[in-house]
């Protein structure tokens, strides 16, 4: 069925069992995402020391798709330096906009990987990329800090 | 007059019924809501318009400009008609949205001590029901003119909670804005009261009938109302045009909310003075194609009846209520008696989030709303991130419902819940 290219079982665990999903109380920045399309809400620590990605922490309500792909970016983001970690949104944010055509490097995505099928569906690319874009803002907050 | 109300036969003059969606299944269109699909009439008569005459209207003095102009206002007529109003009372609009912009504006507008004006500790009235489209324009009128904006809470099954009228609609208040229907939950406002209570100060009432108007019959003049607010898109009608309709002594008064060609009596370099009603609210050269376009959609309407079509959807309504009540793990938000409801079902389900219902849904061809439909702070009332909604219309029968019952089933065994 086409929707298991979108809901893949590594999604589907994501987001019953999501990743960092408690926020830290130490934090070098912490941004607020909505999609105000859908109402999906999340609220994102990051902690930088020494141009790496020490921890990521969030929490939020959204459709299983935000969840699980804020769980995986959460958790692939942690032990990155600064560049890696926004060449890896990056990548992910390629695959999103790549209309079905492309399966993603599992070398550098890892569960990422799982979206793929996101691209297909127009509606919810912005579901997958919520937790991403706050990482980003998050990020890049503490990297000029 | 059709003598049987019959779906089936409804949707054979709906092309998009031909349409094959995901998995190969027909189309089981539940989000009318949001906006409804079009007749074969409808298109046909914005082509017709297009191919026989198109001309700008009130401008020009050839045969096309004087049959453009007679189609455009014929169609203003069909639309009096419909609400029982002084064809000059209709207002063409680009939509439902800028018909509720354009009274909140034109009040903005209005010089110091007009009856329009608002002022520091003024009051604006709406409720908690309202769509962002009857409450952001009030919201800024109130942070420009200094007033209040206080509201109707609503109780836990959705119904406005009427109990503080005195206190609520006061001697400080000026206008009170509600909605006709929620769009989320399909509570039909019983307005008499408030329409009594808001006169009985003064003030006017702005009735948002986008949720009312295309299912059962409006009569401005029986519900005594001041304004009213509908979108053409809602109404089997092209996207594009909405209707603003007030009475025409206070239309007449009102500063327009847009300026420019058309909307004049006279021009200077330095100033300029107002046509009346409907022309002062119509500035430059309006949807004409898309106004014809409804009244063909009005026309269908009426073919079908008003009461036949209010009868139909209730009938509906109460099936899938019913067939609702059986299901575990799925609620209905809104009220549960269909008494003062329209036909709209919103519903969430323990352990899927409506985005992901919305998307099974869609698998086997059943086109719902799912999030926040315009009502942020409805949701946030109501402590729900969002809802799923199903809507009804003339083309919706059983099998619709029932489709929509057994995909929810499917939605449960996907999620495993």
């Amino acid at each position: 069925m086409e929707l298991d290219s979108l809901y893949q079982e590594v999604i589907l665990d994501h987001y019953k069992h999501p990743l960092h999903k408690k926020l830290k109380s130490e934090y070098t920045a912490q941004v607020h995402h909505v999609n105000p399309s859908c109402g999906d809400e999340i609220t994102l620590n990051v902690s930088m020391k020494d141009g790496v990605v020490e921890s990521v922490s969030w929490d939020g309500v959204g459709c299983s798709i935000s969840q699980a792909s804020t769980s995986i970016a959460a958790d692939l983001m942690i032990g990155k330096t600064l560049e890696k970690a926004l060449a890896t949104v990056d990548a992910f944010s390629q695959l999103m906009s790549s209309k079905g055509n492309e399966t993603g490097d599992e070398n550098v995505l890892e569960d990422g990987v799982a979206l793929a099928g996101v691209s297909k569906f127009p509606a919810r690319i912005k579901c997958a990329l919520l937790g991403w874009m706050a990482f980003k803002d998050a990020a890049l907050q503490s990297g000029f800090n | 007059m059709k003598s049987m109300f019959s779906p089936a036969e409804i949707r054979k003059d709906f092309p998009i019924f031909a349409k094959t969606m995901r998995g190969g299944n027909r189309l089981v269109y539940l989000d009318s809501g949001a906006t409804s699909q079009k007749p074969r009439s409808v298109l046909d008569a914005e082509r017709n318009f297009y191919e026989l005459h198109n001309a700008a209207v009130h401008r020009g003095a050839h045969l096309l400009a004087e049959e453009a102009s007679s189609e455009y206002e014929g169609a203003r007529a069909v639309l009096a008609s419909f609400l029982n109003a002084q064809v000059d009372e209709v207002v063409f609009t680009k939509s439902a949205t800028e018909s509720l912009n354009a009274i909140a504006y034109s009040f903005g507008n209005s010089s110091p001590g007009s009856k329009f004006a608002l002022k520091a500790g003024d009051r604006i009235v709406v409720s908690e029901l309202e769509h962002h489209a009857n409450l952001i324009p009030w919201q800024q009128l109130a942070k420009r003119t200094g007033a209040e904006l206080v509201w109707f809470p609503i109780d836990s099954e959705g119904r406005l909670d009427l109990s503080k009228i005195d206190e609520l609609i006061n001697s400080r208040t000026k206008v009170v804005a509600i909605t006709h229907q929620s769009n989320v939950l399909g509570t039909i406002v019983p307005i008499e009261k408030l329409v009594e209570a808001t006169h009985a100060v003064g003030a006017v009432f702005v009735l948002d009938a986008c949720q009312s108007a295309p299912h059962f019959k409006i009569d401005v003049k029986k519900l005594g109302i001041d304004y009213l607010a509908f979108s053409g898109h809602k109404a089997l009608g092209p996207t594009g045009v909405g209707i603003l309709w007030g009475r025409l002594e206070l239309l007449n008064e009102m500063e327009p909310f847009l300026t420019g060609g058309s909307m004049i009596e006279t021009v200077t370099m330095t100033d300029a003075t107002w046509a009346s009603a409907p022309k002062r609210f119509e500035a430059g050269v309006p949807n004409m194609a898309q106004a014809v376009g409804l009244a063909a959609a009005i026309r269908y309407l009426e073919e079908l009846g008003m009461e036949n079509i209010a009868k139909h959807e209730r009938e509906l309504t109460s099936y899938a209520l019913e067939k609702f009540k059986d299901l575990a793990g799925v609620k209905v938000i809104g009220p549960n008696s269909n008494v003062d409801r329209g036909s709209v079902i919103s519903f969430t389900m323990d352990g899927i989030h409506p985005h992901d219902v919305g998307q099974v849904l869609d698998q086997y061809g059943i086109a719902v709303r799912t999030g926040h439909h315009c009502a942020w702070p409805l949701m946030k009332k109501l402590g729900l991130v969002g809802t799923t909604r199903a809507s009804f219309y003339i083309y919706n029968d059983e099998s619709d419902v029932d489709s929509l019952i057994s995909a929810i089933g499917e939605a449960k065994k996907y999620f495993k819940v």
